[in-house]
């Protein structure tokens, strides 16, 4: 019954995914964003749903996947220094194989590095709780932007910017769609075998009461080091993606948008209904398809409305969808239900 | 250096911090206030502050003089926080902590956003006409800044004798103390935390008029008071008066003197790293007083 549900769910997802770009061409780039937030809930989900710890400063490994990607792409084959003196001109061209070559080595680093920078970050920060772990790593996040718009080796407040793809626009495209695809599909499956494994009991249980989950001899520290390195390992791979996507890095709006994406996982996962796998995937769908119809039309009052989603997300709703359905029809989610009561 | 050579540079940076620094107690002070009555962290606390300015600067431009804009965002403000208790604060107040937070982020956003669309983007200064005087031969000190720094601590006297000897002041602090026992002694909590969130919103606004005056105020600057006052208030605790004037002022110093020896853009780096100091250091005491329990 299990397998069969998430088989009618994953099965036309998955489809969905691969035909999309060939099915809407035009909307390449928006599906590809798609991808994007929906790996962006699902990471942010780990901490703030899954441990209750609510960090708003994630998108820092966004930024920092972006930069060292960048680092590791042009890095390999150029001094860069120069590169950014030269704003990644003419003067640097990559063949083929250094370009495939650097975005590989590129992409793994970049979420690597992030990783790493979370378990160091984690050191700091993890004796706080609640809300200090909030503002701590919110200000993290606006200090990182700051800081790295001062660095003149990585080209400073204007930015670096990427290796030119080799070949066409619409294969350069597809590539990144499809990588973006695959990062999503990938942080979707290791998240769901993941919150199946003891790690995801002890998670539950550090955000269900932190003092007996540690009595009852749970390592916290420790669990919650890797639980953020998850994260932000992922969030740090799409920022390489999007890095590549966007072609230019740019350290305060790109990089480290602090005050749009930063928030959007959050907002989205409050939609979908945090603590559950699928309710952060809804909520990005969901928020990501209405802000993508809608936010040409708010004529600059959809930060306004963007506000007031989230109060009234918060105030009033603060299950979010997936947690309204379960609480509605407890029936159709037998299973899962089921399976909520096993890993909590 | 610079500072070493003309060490009446020194003067210069410690005199504008502590003008700026007053402001930033102000504001921390009633952070302390809602933080330790209601345990609901505002992180919308630096745009209540950025409201209260723009309402001081929007009266400047018509032609009233910002200083009358003081008491006008004191009451404006303190209205607009009954509104917001009634509205948001009310429903979350009793939810997990994060609710508040996250509720309080939201409010931020709609304040900031509504605030460009009213005003615009720029920095904004409200113009006070006050003379510019030099002491020590260069350094200047503008008379507006003294004054605010006088209405600062008037400001904050006022609120200390209301807290000690008004009624709803006694309120406020039994219900800090234990809400259970207040409602039990026939105080009606619901409101006593109206208020408080009033007092905290005017408490803001009058920072916010009085920064408008001395400093520049732009709609999105708001975060960046919020990260502040919570600096503020974690370094000094609640309901420690003292403590959150000292820590607002040191604030103010400090940025002053890190943003003219490191460069401006590293000013709000430099509040963060100080809110991270500031954690890390409590973390250290907290685990000190965990072994000597154990």
């Amino acid at each position: 019954m299990n397998k069969n549900f998430s088989f009618k769910l994953h099965f036309p997802i998955l489809v969905f995914g691969i035909a999309a770009p060939f099915l809407f061409p035009g909307l390449q780039l928006q599906i590809a964003t798609l991808w994007v937030m929906v790996l962006f809930a699902l990471t942010w989900d780990i901490m703030g749903g899954q441990m209750g710890y609510n960090s708003l400063g994630n998108i820092m490994f966004f930024g920092i996947g972006m930069y060292t990607s960048v680092l590791f792409q042009v890095g390999q084959f150029a001094e860069i220094g120069a590169y950014t003196a030269a704003h990644g001109g003419d003067d640097f061209t990559f063949t083929n194989a250094q370009y495939y070559q650097g975005l590989v080595i590129g992409i793994i680093m970049s979420g690597v590095v992030a990783a790493i920078a979370a378990a160091a970050l984690g050191w700091t920060v993890f004796g706080l709780r609640g809300p200090y772990f909030a503002i701590g790593t919110l200000g993290m996040a606006i200090a990182a932007g700051e800081l790295m718009g001062t660095w003149e080796w990585v080209g400073a407040g204007s930015g670096i910017s990427v290796p030119v793809f080799p070949g066409s626009a619409e294969a350069r495209s597809l590539l990144f769609y499809f990588l973006c695809f695959g990062a999503a599909v990938l942080t979707f499956v290791v998240l769901q075998w993941v919150y199946k494994t003891r790690f995801g009991l002890a998670v539950n249980a550090i955000r269900d009461d932190e003092e007996k989950a540690e009595a009852m001899g749970i390592h916290t520290v420790r669990y919650k080091t890797v639980a953020w390195a998850i994260s932000a390992f992922f969030v740090g791979i799409s920022g390489a993606l999007f890095g590549n996507i966007t072609g230019i890095i740019e350290p305060l709006e790109v990089a480290f948008p602090t005050v749009t994406f930063g928030i959007f996982m959050v907002a989205m996962t409050l939609l979908g209904g945090k603590g559950t796998l699928w309710g952060p995937v809804l909520g990005a769908v969901l928020f990501h398809t209405l802000k993508e119809v809608t936010w040409t039309y708010f004529l600059g009052w959809q930060w306004v409305a963007l506000g007031v989603l989230i109060i009234i997300n918060v105030v009033f709703f603060q299950q979010g969808i997936m947690g309204w359905l379960m609480e509605k029809f407890p029936e159709k989610f037998g299973i899962v239900v089921e399976n909520k009561e096993a890993t909590r | 250096m610079v500072l070493v050579a003309a060490p009446v540079f020194n003067v210069q940076l410690l005199l504008d911090g502590l003008f700026i620094g007053a402001t930033f107690a102000l504001a921390a002070y009633g952070l302390a206030l809602v933080w330790g009555v209601m345990n609901v962290k505002n992180l919308a606390q630096g745009d209540f502050v950025i409201m209260g300015g723009y309402i001081a600067w929007w009266l400047g431009t018509q032609g009233i003089h910002p200083l009358w804009g003081l008491p006008i965002a004191i009451v404006v403000m303190f209205a607009f926080g009954w509104g917001i208790y009634v509205t948001i604060i009310r429903r979350v107040i009793d939810k997990d902590l994060f609710t508040s937070l996250l509720a309080t982020f939201g409010l931020a956003i709609v304040i900031a956003q509504l605030l460009n669309l009213m005003f615009g983007p720029e920095v904004q200064t409200a113009e006070s006409d006050f003379a510019i005087r030099q002491i020590l031969g260069v350094v200047t000190v503008a008379e507006i800044k003294v004054l605010a720094f006088v209405l600062c601590g008037i400001l904050a006297l006022a609120v200390v004798i209301f807290m000690k000897k008004s009624r709803m002041g006694q309120a406020i602090r039994a219900t800090a103390q234990d809400p259970r026992a207040a409602r039990v002694m026939g105080i009606d909590t619901d409101k006593v935390y109206a208020f408080t969130f009033s007092l905290n919103a005017a408490i803001c606004g009058a920072a916010g008029a009085l920064i408008s005056m001395i400093w520049v105020i732009q709609p999105f600057y708001g975060i960046s008071y919020s990260i502040r006052s919570f600096v503020i208030v974690t370094a000094a605790g609640f309901g420690n008066l003292p403590g959150v004037i000292m820590a607002g002022l040191g604030l103010g110093v400090m940025e002053n003197y890190s943003g003219f020896v490191l460069g401006a853009e590293f000013q709000q780096a430099t509040v963060v790293g100080l809110l991270l100091l500031v954690l890390i250091w409590r973390q250290v005491q907290q685990r000190k007083l965990r072994q000597v329990v154990s």
